[in-house]
């Protein structure tokens, strides 16, 4: 299944690599744009940050997006169960969720492979400003936050699909999903140059640990403690979302079958 | 030429009346719709607000000059969306499955059918929005606009719709030579970031190609500082207009090629 996956989205490598060539453009502007803030400034640090610490912020989350965002998964799980394709999976021994999982995982592969190198030249041109993480340990802690991170967004998604049971049209929805997620996951700015209160609010929330958490970890701005809770949410909220998804799927195919007959 | 810009109207009159039957069908989605696009808009309120948080200012710009920045940039990109956006993601597939055919055979002018045939209803209800946000940043900057800075200004902003419309229909042609050119149009939406940026945020290269190739950084810019007064010379309003018109001269060069590639490989 991983190897229809990668051929799958190898037909799609143009699309890819237009993607993450225009995707680099807004990143610059934001490097830009802070740089301008700094020297306006005056200061050597902004909310805690260097100049050198925000701008690795921003190009860690290229790294971290390019590993772990769902790109057309959504949509696809969606129109799979708007046009039937699911009931295979009915009859098949396959289950969908790891069927959908592994074409997932299957996709970030071929995404690096196609956008890998011009992310990693625009790294590599700025390499003077991101800073290497604290220790090899942080870093492990940072790839297993990374993985979690991962599966994640995924199961988020997943979920997310499931309204096509229900909905006609679930774009909508999936696109307040990605400006919930925009926002609240680190994707604009760090989320710890927020007011303490509102910091406090989101870490209620999932959504720091789709993107932000990982980073903060890499970047050395969690305390020892801090940084074992965070992996044990995040790990809760994983176990959370797999348990959304597959109880929205259970519904979902009982009202499938309800009125497909 | 009077008979015939007025047949043209009622064209467009017609098919305006279409859009709304259609949006009226599909209520609750066009209401989410909205939705979507004003947590949007709202999203990027948010982004400077918090930057705001940290500084005085990003070079000149204040916080309620790039608010109005911001929310000016929306205006135009709302009313570019309504008009022309969908036709032209449309174009893609209008090729792919021939029924751009259809179309060419209509005794219209192809650009116009292709560019305004669907109207997208919703984005007008944001333009409104946005519309709203920038009198009210106006208002926290104690600005009193006269008639010809708002006359200067919706001109200006009309150029800036000619120019993202160019710009969108060069893109969309690439579908002429390639069929899977979704990445392509979808890359538009990434320029359409750097537009509400305050341009003193740039230098060098960057500032350059995005001023005098690909005019992101005037679009919003100059219009947004007409009505803030932070227009230091009238050159940069003349370099708008010059470079909106070299973008509808290259659209419309482009477009000509593509269809000629269009017509005579499928005869």
């Amino acid at each position: 299944m991983f190897g229809i996956g990668i051929q799958n989205n190898l037909a799609y490598r143009v699309n890819f690599l237009a993607r993450s060539l225009f995707g680099l453009i807004p990143v610059l502007a934001m490097i830009y744009l802070w740089r301008t803030i700094f020297e306006g400034q005056g200061n050597a640090t902004i909310a805690g940050y260097t100049l050198g610490q925000m701008i690795s912020y921003y190009l860690i989350v290229q790294i971290v997006d390019a590993l772990t965002a769902v790109n057309e998964d959504d949509w696809q799980i969606a129109s799979d169960i708007k046009d039937g394709m699911i009931s295979q999976f009915l009859l098949k021994p396959v289950d969908y969720l790891w069927y959908r999982l592994s074409l997932f995982l299957a996709g970030r592969v071929t995404y690096i492979a196609v956008a890998g190198l011009p992310l990693a030249l625009f790294i590599y041109w700025l390499r003077d400003h991101l800073e290497a993480p604290e220790s090899a340990a942080r870093f492990g802690l940072f790839l297993l936050a990374l993985g979690m991170t991962a599966l994640l967004q995924f199961l988020i998604s997943y979920a997310m699909a499931m309204l096509a049971f229900w909905v006609l049209e679930v774009s909508t929805f999936i696109f307040i999903l990605y400006a919930l997620e925009y926002l609240a996951s680190g994707h604009l700015f760090p989320l710890d140059i927020l007011p303490p209160g509102l910091q406090q609010v989101l870490e209620l929330t999932p959504f720091p640990y789709q993107l932000y958490f990982p980073i903060s970890i890499y970047l050395g701005r969690v305390g020892e403690s801090e940084l074992w809770r965070g992996l044990l949410i995040q790990f809760v909220w994983v176990v959370i979302a797999y348990a959304v998804a597959r109880f929205m799927w259970r519904l979902g195919i009982r009202r499938y079958e309800a009125v497909g007959g | 030429m009077m008979s015939t810009l007025l047949r043209y109207c009622s064209i467009y009159a017609a098919l305006w009346r279409n859009s709304l039957m259609r949006e009226m069908i599909f209520r609750a989605n066009f209401l989410l719709w909205i939705v979507v696009d004003v947590l949007w808009f709202g999203l990027q309120l948010c982004f400077i607000s918090v930057l705001y948080l940290h500084t005085e200012s990003i070079g000149t710009w204040t916080k309620w000059q790039v608010v109005l920045l911001i929310a000016a940039s929306n205006f135009i990109q709302q009313i570019f969306h309504g008009i022309f956006l969908l036709n032209l993601t449309n174009l893609s597939d209008l090729v792919r499955t021939g029924k751009l055919d259809f179309l060419l055979v209509q005794p219209v002018n192809p650009r116009f059918i292709v560019s305004l045939r669907q109207i997208d209803l919703g984005a007008f209800v944001n333009a409104l929005i946005a519309l709203v946000v920038m009198i009210y940043a106006g208002i926290q900057l104690g600005i009193r606009p006269g008639l010809t800075d708002v006359v200067l200004f919706l001109v200006l902003c009309a150029i800036g719709i000619l120019i993202h419309y160019s710009l969108m229909l060069l893109l969309a042609s690439v579908s002429f030579w390639t069929v899977k050119a979704q990445g392509i149009v979808w890359g538009y939406y990434n320029l359409f970031n750097i537009a509400r940026m305050p341009d003193e945020a740039f230098r060098g290269l960057f500032k350059a190609l995005f001023t005098l190739a690909i005019p992101m950084l005037l679009v919003s810019n100059v219009p947004a500082r007409v009505l803030t007064d932070k227009l230091a010379s009238p050159a940069l309003v003349w370099l708008l207009v010059a470079m909106g018109a070299g973008c509808v001269a290259c659209s419309e060069i482009g477009w000509r090629a593509s269809l000629k590639r269009y017509t005579s490989a499928s005869s």
